[in-house]
This record gives structure tokens, sequence and C-alpha cells, in this order.
């Protein structure tokens, strides 16, 4: 069996944590190609080639992967797809926005967002906000998948895989990057993160998510954020955590006045450690966390911060 | 310009829903159902264009078993002007997204819209799949989790929330869209509203009449509730808090 995984790149660099857990859950299908698609790729390849688990890194350029265009990326997979038996992605947005097209350009159904695997066409993954876990099968020649990335540990770095180029086909020209606005945050990526410090609507206000994000640098931590807090404009989108948003499952998750409504939890709920900060005793939070501390979070969050830089 | 907005009926948002113990499925008796809330998103948006004079018609269309219908009833409360039920039988209630794709792609076909808007996700499957199908199978320009979108001459640009941030691009219409919860908040349909959708046009077809073949590429095997977790001790103060910070981030 042979494996084509998408690998996970951004601004030219490959994200390695990503792609490292990627690989881990290609492996257990087949041998893995990782791909890598970026209008400069030699970067990204060379550190590519060294996650274990991955057999063969195929560089494509064109100027239009830098943007992650997906009628571009997916015409670029189609052709490699004969040659495989399983195509797989992470569950990034990238990934998650051209997998589909290219599943339906294979005439095959999509599976999304797997959480473990059983063999070669049998995969769980997880339906109603994670409120239950489907067991499926598949029948169709190729699969194609994303798997979701805290849910398999990543692979190490020790590798030395040969690195070859293909071309990329013609671009269909069916849509123009215009402009991104990406925050720049010298924070660990909320997807790879050890710990994450969230917030929620009760923190009131985009200014004093302040305080969130001071603990969390306190920590060393990734900053996330409840859809309410997102919704209201206290937080970007990108730190949006939950079903519609990016799944996490760190080693500590610090929930601060979040309720703790079931599309969050479907996000966090698989942290090892769940502390959460709530004035409200009936939380729902409190329901799922290992540890709860009822009390004004402008208190508390402050004082928490202090003692922490103080500790140091 | 002819919009096509795709709706699904789903569980209620509110409803927690629950893996059956033998392990079958989940159980959907007499829960409440409603119209998928990204789907409403892109039909609110649908109707927005229309009032701004940009659309001139806004279809609303569902794929699924009879009692769709409401749904449907529903999108046209709130503004679409006629809609369309491909109606599948009892036993294919669980339609995949692939199924669905290639018959919105024949529907397209007839209707000849210049965009069609979907949701991101049906919060069922959670597949998220079916915008980026169509228009794959269209050979369409596709935008995902648009939460912007403004159409100008013969295209499209959209904001898109992508990893990092926000990415805008702008799309070659015709174009399949699917909308994420950020770019508009639905209007409730008012009563008399309500009243009037029901003298608008609904059109039942057989889906068995496009002669695809629908039958599912996935069997579940099993479906059973996640590992819960149970509600832990109640701390009394900051300092046990740092205490456990550290325990936690030791013993991993």
């Amino acid at each position: 069996m042979a494996v084509l995984l998408i690998g996970a790149v951004a601004d030219g660099q490959l994200v390695l944590d990503t792609t490292a857990r990627a690989a881990a859950a290609a492996r257990q299908l087949g041998e893995v190609t990782l791909l890598i698609m970026s209008p400069n790729a030699d970067t990204a390849a060379a550190a590519a080639a060294e996650i274990d688990e991955v057999s063969n890194v195929l560089v494509c350029e064109h100027s239009s992967f830098g943007h992650d265009m997906a009628e571009a990326s997916a015409a670029a997979i189609v052709s490699l797809a004969p040659n495989y038996s399983h195509v797989v992605g992470p569950t990034t947005s990238a990934a998650k926005s051209i997998l589909p097209r290219v599943a339906a350009l294979l005439d095959v159904m999509l599976i999304s967002d797997v959480i473990r695997i059983h063999d070669q066409a049998t995969f769980d993954r997880p339906v109603y906000a994670g409120s239950a876990i489907q067991t499926i099968k598949s029948r169709d020649l190729v699969k194609v998948l994303t798997v979701r990335t805290s849910a398999f540990q990543a692979a190490g770095r020790n590798g030395v895989a040969e690195i070859e180029r293909v071309h990329a086909v013609e671009d269909p020209g069916l849509s123009e990057w215009i402009e991104d606005n990406i925050a720049v945050v010298d924070r660990p990526e909320l997807t790879s993160a050890r710990i994450v410090v969230s917030g929620g609507r009760g923190v009131g206000s985009q200014d004093s998510f302040s305080a969130i994000t001071r603990l969390a640098d306190s920590l060393g931590a990734a900053v996330g954020a409840s859809r309410a807090a997102v919704d209201a404009g206290y937080a970007p989108n990108d730190w949006q955590i939950g079903q519609t948003g990016k799944i996490v499952a760190p080693d500590v998750y610090v929930a601060i006045g979040i309720s703790g409504a079931i599309q969050h939890l479907a996000g966090m709920k698989d942290s090892k450690v769940i502390i959460a900060i709530n004035k409200d005793e009936e939380a729902p939070i409190f329901q799922i966390a290992d540890y709860g501390l009822v009390a004004d979070l402008f208190e508390v969050v402050p004082e928490l911060t202090e003692r922490l830089n103080g500790s140091r | 310009m002819k919009v096509l907005v795709a709706v699904k009926r789903v569980v209620d948002p509110s409803v927690r829903v629950r893996a059956k113990q033998d392990g079958s499925g989940v159980d959907l008796a007499n829960v409440k159902m409603s119209i998928n809330p990204f789907d409403e998103v892109a039909l609110e948006q649908a109707v927005r264009l229309k009032e701004a004079g940009v659309a001139s018609e806004v279809v609303a269309v569902s794929i699924g078993v009879r009692e769709a219908q409401e749904t449907l009833r529903t999108a046209l409360a709130m503004g679409a002007d006629r809609a369309i039920l491909l109606e599948v039988l009892e036993g294919q209630r669980d339609i995949e997204p692939l199924s669905v794709a290639k018959l919105l792609a024949a529907l397209v076909g007839q209707e000849q819209p210049r965009l069609v808007l979907v949701g991101k996700q049906a919060i069922d499957n959670d597949m998220n799949a079916t915008g980026q199908m169509l228009a794959g199978l269209l050979g369409w320009a596709q935008a995902t989790y648009a939460s912007k979108l403004e159409l100008a001459g013969d295209s499209a640009v959209t904001t898109q929330e992508v990893d990092g941030g926000l990415r805008k691009v702008k799309l070659k219409l015709p174009a399949v869209v699917s909308v994420d919860l950020r770019l508009n908040e639905p209007r409730y349909a008012s009563l008399m509203n309500i009243m009037k959708a029901k003298k608008k046009p609904l059109d039942v077809k057989s889906a068995a009449d496009f002669g695809i073949d629908v039958a599912p590429r996935l069997t579940v095997l099993k479906t059973y509730e996640p590992a819960g977790r149970k509600a832990g001790t109640k701390l009394a103060s900051v300092d046990d808090l740092i205490q456990k910070l550290k325990s936690g981030l030791e013993v991993s």
C-alpha cells in the first residue's frame, strides 16, 4: 500500500509538528510519500525528508501553491493520485479545503477528521460535535482522508528520505490570491502546544482578554478562545477552539470564563488535564474539568500570572 | 444573477445527541430537527444579495427525505423565492456528501446559477465536504470558510477564515462558496413571511430520476459514545491551582 501525504506548508516553511503527526498516522496505512507543494519548496522539502516514517519526498513547485489555492492544488494531487492507495492530509484549513475537491475528482467519498485507523479501509471519526464516534469502512479504491493531528503522536526526526521533483499540472486559473491577514505571534502553535490557556465570553471584552494572553505567556502556552469570545470580537478567529474551530489535546488546558457548551468541549475534551476557572459554580465546564476554581477571573488570573512570573 | 443555496435538515444544535447502547447509531427518535446553522447563514447571505439588487433570484434546494420540505419552508420564509426538494427514499436518509454533490451538480445544469452558496459543514456528520466536492465536479472556483463575500461583475471576492488568520481571494464566477458563521447573523422569519412562504413554489422531484448512483461508499460498522470525563475536584485557592498546574505538566 502506498500513501500520498500532503505536507503542511505555511510561508514556505514546513509546519513540522502537524506534518509529523500526520506522517505517523499515514505510516499505519503503508509506505509514505510526502508531497510538498510550495512556490519555493527546498527548505520545506529538506525538513520533510528528516521526518521518520517518510520514505520519499515529492517536491512540486508552482506560484499558486503559496496560498493553498484549492483548484490548482487539487489538480496537482489528482495528477499524482493514480500511484497511491491512500491520499492523506492533516486537518489544516488548507487540506480541509483541498482534499474534498480531490475526492470528488477521483469519484470517491472523503473521510474527514479520522481519529483512529483500524486497517486499510476502516477508520473512526467523530460525528455530532464529538457526541458519538463512528467506525466506518470505505469501499472506494482510493481512500482520501484527513487525520485529526491531535489524535496521533508525532513521528521523530531522524529520517533520510529521498527527495524527487515532479511537475505541477497547469493551474486552471479559476481563483486569484489577493492578500493574507495573518498575525505573526511569538507563541506556540495552538494545535501542538503543551499548554493552552483559553478565554470565553466571561472575559468580557477585547481589552480584558490581555489577562488571558499574559497568563499564557507566563506559562509559555498557546492562546485559545471559545466561539462566543470570537463572535464577540474579544479574540481573532484563528484562536477558536471547538466543533468548527481548532481541535486541541494539550497536556494542560486552562479554560477561563468558558461555560462549556458542547461545541466547545468537542475541541478540547481530549486534553490530558483540564483546569477551569469560572465564577458560576453551575457552569457545565466543571462537569468535565479535572480541577475547578470557582472564582472571579479578574481577581485570580492576574494573581496567578504574577505568582507564576515571580516563581521563575 | 441566480443564486442557488443548498440547505440540509439536521438535528437541532441544542439537542444533546447520544449513541444507542447497541452501537447501531445515534438516537434520533422524537428529537427536534432544524435547518443546518451554517446553511442558514448561506441563505441569509443570498437573501441579502437579492435585497442589494445583486441577485435576481434565490433558489433554495435540499436533498433529503420528505420532511426536508419543512426546512425548505423555513428557507422560503427567510426570503428564498422558490425551493426544490430532491427527495430520497427513507432508507437513504444518510445520503453522503459525494452523492449530494453529484445531485446538486445535475441540478446546477438545469438551473444555471452563477453562484452556489452552502454551509461549511453539516452539524450532524461534521464532514465538511459538499461545497468543495460540488466545485470539483463542476470545475468551478471554490471558497471555503467565507466570513465576507462581495460580488463585482464577473467575480466574487471572499475573505476566508484560515489557520493563522484571514485570507482574501478573488474567484471567477460561476463559483461555489462555503460559508462560516461570522459571515452574517441570520434573520428570524416574521409571522407574515412564514404565512407568505406557504404560497411560494416548492417543487418536489425524485432524486432517483437523475439517474445518479447514490449508493453509499462508507459503511458505518458501529457508533459509540466517546470515553466520558468525570467532574474532578474543586480547588480552594490560587495556591492549589498552581500546584495542580505544575503537577499536570510533570506527569505528562
